[in-house]
């Protein structure tokens, strides 16, 4: 029996660096200024209250900053580097926040609990924002 | 620094409202499909809301 091979789709050339690293490392530093710098600035404008009000909600209910620490198990280090990673993902906001000496003890309670939920989110929407501008300066989306 | 206290339900709107905006505007192309998509996101993260809910007040009995 004839075997039928099928080409493989061709890949995708990766972008020049210079195309897309500014307004990618501007998207991590600032949320939503990548999209700026890309002149979309109705975009950028949502993106930036978007996060930094799920930032600032998760400070105001006293949300806990994960530490890029070892804990008793896999899966407490895990989380411990996994929530660092996220916290990190808010750029300057997370930034700020380490530098004023926020430092909230991981406490009982739903509030805390959800304010330590929205701190994390806040970094992966960040992560979502740069992909975004990464494909608009990559010209791979309007 | 202020101090905000929201109960579940505020607390899970609020969060529904802004990652639904977040994910409208980076999965979507045109402002039509952001905001169908963004609206569509914010009604799943209700009506989960509300079906996990009511699953565990009727599971807790």
């Amino acid at each position: 029996m004839a075997e039928t091979q099928v080409a493989a789709p061709p890949k995708e050339a990766v972008p020049p660096i210079n195309t897309w690293i500014l307004p990618v490392v501007a998207a991590w530093f600032v949320p939503g200024l990548g999209h700026f710098l890309l002149k979309k600035t109705g975009r950028a404008a949502l993106l930036f209250s978007s996060i930094a009000l799920m930032f600032l909600f998760g400070l105001f209910m006293r949300g806990m900053m994960f530490t890029p620490e070892k804990g008793a198990d896999y899966l407490t280090s895990l989380i411990n580097y996994g929530g660092f990673v996220c916290d990190l993902a808010s750029g300057a906001f997370y930034l700020c926040a380490a530098v004023f000496g926020y430092s909230q003890p991981d406490m009982p309670g739903d509030v805390h609990d959800y304010g330590t939920k929205f701190l994390v989110t806040a970094g992966l929407l960040n992560i979502l924002a740069m992909v975004d501008a990464f494909e608009i300066a990559a010209k791979k989306r309007d | 620094m202020p101090r905000v206290n929201l109960s579940h339900f505020e607390a899970a709107v609020l969060f529904s409202l802004l990652a639904s905006v977040v994910l409208g505007i980076t999965t979507k192309k045109t402002t039509r499909e952001r905001l169908n998509y963004g609206a569509y996101c914010f009604g799943c993260f209700v009506f989960a809301l509300f079906a996990i809910g009511w699953a565990m007040k009727l599971g807790h009995g």
